[in-house]
């Protein structure tokens, strides 16, 4: 057991592939752990072996050899059920594509883990998820549809129904892949605010962009961990707040050459589309 | 409580795809309704005949001469092999089950009167035959004990004669010509249809069988003697009672056979019953294809719903639902679609039978025992035919489902 306070603690992980006839070594050999209130990046190009790897953390697939502790379990010797449970219980999911039930309002799809909770530790689900919702900031829009949210809100109901569970680590596979820069910046202010409050967080990102506002940047390259550094991370609400600047600035600027334009044509109406 | 949340999801998610549900249901609605409209059609055609079987008269046995009449020169002088009226005498003295006995004779000839004449069957019989047969009078009276031994020349006409001779009128106090003797008409019987080999019962006319034996036929043998017994449950004592007191009356030895014949009313209806039962089965069959049809359609629908949704089922089991969970799910939409379906068959069915009963003006019956039937049987479809598809579901790995485009 380990004598730290470590939530993974990988040990030798290797996964091989066969894809037709070839072996494809996916992990040779990765060692990591990962402390209680982290906020990590996990980087690497495609085909790197971080999809693997998350998929293994995640609990959604077994590597080949080696050996994989989470909360002091050794995951890879659980059975499919008991591996579905930890999923369950220890593991809050953030998708690239959101993956969000359709036709599901957001409160429905926050208490859809509680469904499958068999320790039965929330007796109100649908207050358990109120509860997350307000947490991630859309306490106003519970009964909101997936396609009536905008693509930052819907991943903030992805994170509140990865959260509702009260996991020890939040996974997080190319969160912002899938939301322009603004919604970036504020989805990660939203994971940097979580993490203040204690919640361990991987993400897995090609992206520069995202990693600079982790703490800790883990990269690999195939298939082995070549760079495992501390650094400073950029605080994304200041982020924020200069892009709401820029923009105002921006906008600003539009509406006095509009009202220029305005000003010398009669003609303003007509391109108001 | 986790297969009530089971249950509220597969609720939800067959509520949210109306079309694809209703669709799926269709199969299942139509063969629950065609298996209970079959076989209420079935049931209906089986308690018609039952009931003109019923109408031939309850708990009535009929003794007829027997096969052995016709065996020629070994017959005694007395012809005991022939019914008599001192049979039926003999049973009314001596049996203890015999409510009511009655000879009956016929004849076969004109009725004049009235409007014009009509060839019909006169019955010779007693007192008791209305009762025997269960049968009511329209007008008038049946002839009494008095008129019956004394002969008197009185008529009851069945309704298909009254209503042929005397189209305008109530035939009470007329009086008919029969062969030339005339008879006054006291009453007019009941309509009581047709039996169920399509013989009109109506087309009869009824008269003291001393009447018909002295001033009719000159025939003295009688061709039946009907016996009915107190209830329905003497039936079998009955008839071994009788038939010990026939042989007696007859002088037959221990080895000589019988030389008459006794049947009830259950050996005429079983045969009846017999025809409609096949045809129920083989209705309800031809139903229960279309049914079997309906079931394949879930799975079909099912397995292109699994496939339709392996995003959700990837989504299910990353965030924690075990195989099981899946499997159940699909399992639980699939029964809750084929019961709903069987529920709105069920009602399809009975409304129908019930609109081809009033339209057609066929007999339907709709009993309960097939609307259990159907609901069981809908929700084995639904469990048969939904555990492949269910089964595919959760056999998905998690990453390839996620995927999954």
């Amino acid at each position: 057991m380990s004598e730290s306070n470590a939530v993974i603690r990988v040990e030798g992980i290797r996964k091989t592939y066969l894809m037709g006839k070839t072996e494809v070594h996916a992990l040779q050999g990765v060692d990591f752990t990962v402390e209680q209130g982290e906020l990590v990046a996990i980087m690497g190009a495609s085909g790197s072996g971080k999809s693997t790897l998350m998929n293994i953390i995640g609990g959604l697939d077994y590597p080949s050899s080696g050996s994989y502790f989470l909360d002091g379990i050794e995951v890879n010797k659980l059975s499919k059920n008991e591996l579905a449970d930890v999923r369950n219980q220890k593991i809050g999911f953030v998708f690239q594509g959101f993956n969000l039930l359709a036709r599901t309002s957001a409160i429905e799809n926050t208490e859809l883990p509680l469904l499958y909770d068999r320790k039965n530790r929330f007796k109100n689900h649908r207050e358990a998820a109120r509860k997350a919702l307000e947490r991630v900031g859309l306490g106003d829009r519970v009964d909101h549809h997936p396609n009536e949210l905008s693509g930052g809100q819907q991943q903030r109901v992805a994170i509140a129904r990865a959260l509702v569970t009260t996991p020890s680590i939040v996974l997080a596979d190319e969160p912002t892949g899938n939301l322009d820069s603004k919604t970036t910046v504020e989805v990660m202010q939203l994971f940097q605010e979580l993490n203040a409050e204690g919640v361990t967080i991987i993400l897995v990102t090609h992206e520069d962009e995202v990693a600079r506002y982790a703490r800790r940047v883990v990269e690999l390259r195939d298939g082995q961990i070549i760079k495992d550094v501390i650094q400073q991370p950029d605080s994304a609400a200041d982020d924020v707040r200069d892009l709401l600047a820029r923009r105002k600035a921006a906008q600003d600027l539009e509406a006095e050459a509009l009202a220029g334009d305005a000003a010398t044509t009669n003609q303003g109406t007509l391109d108001a589309g | 409580m986790r297969a009530f949340r089971l249950i509220k999801v597969a609720g939800k998610s067959i509520v949210k795809n109306k079309m694809r549900t209703l669709l799926t249901m269709l199969g299942i609605i139509i063969g629950v309704g065609a298996v209970i409209i079959m076989v209420a059609i079935g049931e209906g055609a089986q308690s018609q005949i039952e009931e003109q079987i019923q109408n031939l008269g309850t708990n009535m046995l009929v003794i007829t001469p027997g096969a052995a009449t016709t065996s020629g020169a070994s017959q005694g002088a007395m012809s005991f092999n022939r019914l008599r009226s001192e049979d039926a005498d003999k049973i009314r003295n001596e049996s203890v089950y015999a409510a009511g006995v009655s000879e009956v004779i016929f004849t076969r000839t004109q009725i004049v009167g009235g409007n014009g004449n009509w060839r019909s069957t006169i019955h010779g019989v007693t007192t008791d035959y209305p009762v025997i047969r269960d049968w009511d009078l329209r007008s008038g009276r049946f002839f009494d004990a008095s008129e019956e031994r004394t002969g008197k020349k009185v008529i009851v006409l069945g309704a298909t004669i009254a209503d042929n001779l005397f189209p305008d009128r109530d035939p009470v106090g007329e009086r008919v010509l029969v062969r030339n003797v005339p008879m006054d008409v006291i009453g007019v019987l009941e309509m009581k249809g047709q039996t169920p080999d399509g013989n009109d019962q109506d087309d009869v006319a009824l008269a003291p069988v001393q009447t018909v034996q002295r001033r009719l036929s000159n025939w003295t043998f009688i061709r039946q003697i009907l016996v009915n017994t107190y209830s329905p449950d003497d039936i079998d004592e009955a008839q071994e009672e009788l038939k010990a007191i026939m042989r007696e009356a007859h002088g037959l030895a221990d080895w000589a056979p019988d030389d008459f014949e006794i049947r009830n009313q259950e050996q005429l209806s079983e045969a009846a019953q017999g025809t409609t039962e096949v045809m129920t089965a083989l209705l309800a069959a031809i139903a229960s294809i279309s049914l079997l049809v309906g079931g394949i359609g879930i799975m079909n629908i099912m397995l292109v719903s699994v496939t339709e949704r392996t995003r959700e089922i990837g989504i299910r089991m990353a965030i924690g639902a075990r195989g099981g969970d899946v499997l159940t799910q699909f399992l639980i939409e699939s029964i809750v679609m084929s019961i709903l379906g069987g529920a709105l068959g069920i009602a399809l069915g009975v409304g129908g039978s019930s609109l081809l009963g009033s339209s057609m003006g066929w007999a339907t019956a709709v009993n309960t025992e097939t609307v259990v039937v159907a609901i069981v049987f809908s929700a084995a479809v639904g469990i048969f035919f939904g555990f492949y598809p269910a089964r595919k579901a959760a056999a998905l790995n998690p990453i390839d489902a996620l995927r999954f485009e």
